[in-house]
């Protein structure tokens, strides 16, 4: 009865903010037809986009609940994981694609699963570190500035990780 | 992979998608703020708010990165201007730091996906962390010119 409670309050909450979201819609296309008309087709644009990283998600969130269980999820990101939780957590936040949002219902699961709060911090703050996109950036502002944010936004995320652990004790 | 392990993966697979599915209406809703964020506020905004203040600069940077949603492309490609009209070092890089940690557009539904506390945290943090990191890159770079 709690699960069907807590699957309730979520609806709710899940409903809650897209529906806030309809109300702005509506409200702009009172005041502004063609513009808002624009914003959704830019909205399905967006969508388009993510749709085939939202697959790669999902099969992601399918693989890691399969191969890693609650116990193994606590070992390998729980308070004992020590150094080798934070490297997963920072290799992880490098390597991952895509618009961060697309990895909240992911990152749900691996903390039902007993994940650290400060690791998730850890790999959301490290998705700032964009392989792809290093070419554009050292064209824009040069190798020196790559490597002095990069070095940088790492060292910053592991200060993050440690601070959230801190201040919300392991808790979520 | 026996019989028995691929039925149990296609039921991962299925609860995967089922817990995905229950979190999609907040995805949309944040796809569609976006959409309606980009087409209301120009791009070309970001360059009137900057002065030539650096310390003032900093903190403008990194709390329109802040509220700024998108590709971080963007981000890359909008400092790259903002630098090219003297927009100080400090600025463009808090204000490109804070695009891809900080997510104002995105809070509501990191809240409802990993909790209030945890979402107002993080994005907090990560906001204030956005100001030393300009000023650390800044300072290690003005030698080099």
């Amino acid at each position: 009865m709690a699960k069907a409670g807590k699957t309730g309050r979520e609806v709710s909450a899940s409903l809650g903010f897209p529906l806030s979201v309809s109300a702005l819609y509506f409200l702009s296309a009172l005041y502004n037809p063609s513009a808002t008309v624009e914003a959704l087709l830019r909205s399905l644009k967006i969508l388009a986009n993510i749709a085939p990283i939202l697959v790669v998600v999902i099969l992601l969130m399918a693989f890691t609940s399969y191969l890693l269980s609650p116990g193994r999820a606590a070992r390998y990101l729980s308070g004992k994981s020590g150094w080798r939780g934070w490297l997963l957590a920072i290799i992880g936040g490098i390597i991952s694609t895509g618009p961060i949002y697309v990895w909240y219902p992911m990152l749900r699961r691996l903390r039902e699963q007993g994940v650290r709060p400060g690791l998730l911090a850890a790999f959301l703050y490290n998705r700032a570190v964009k392989i792809p996109l290093i070419p554009l950036m050292m064209y824009y502002f040069g190798l020196p500035f790559v490597l002095t944010l990069t070095i940088l936004t790492i060292l910053a995320s592991l200060l993050e990780g440690v601070a959230i652990e801190l201040l919300l004790g392991g808790k979520g | 992979m026996g019989r028995a392990e691929r039925k149990s993966f296609l039921r991962v697979l299925i609860n995967a998608a089922s817990s995905f599915a229950l979190g999609f209406p907040i995805l949309l809703g944040v796809i569609l703020l976006m959409g309606l964020l980009g087409t209301l506020i120009p791009s070309e905004w970001l360059f009137k708010v900057f002065t030539a203040n650096p310390l003032w600069d900093t903190l403008t940077g990194a709390a329109v990165g802040s509220i700024a949603a998108g590709n971080p492309i963007n981000s890359y490609v909008m400092g790259g201007e903002l630098l090219k009209e003297g927009v100080s070092l400090y600025a463009v890089t808090a204000f490109i730091i804070a695009w891809v940690t900080v997510g104002l557009v995105q809070l509501p539904a990191e809240a409802a996906f990993l909790g209030g506390k945890f979402a107002i945290l993080r994005n907090g943090l990560s906001f204030i962390l956005a100001l030393p990191i300009a000023a650390a890159t800044g300072l290690i770079l003005s030698p080099l010119g």
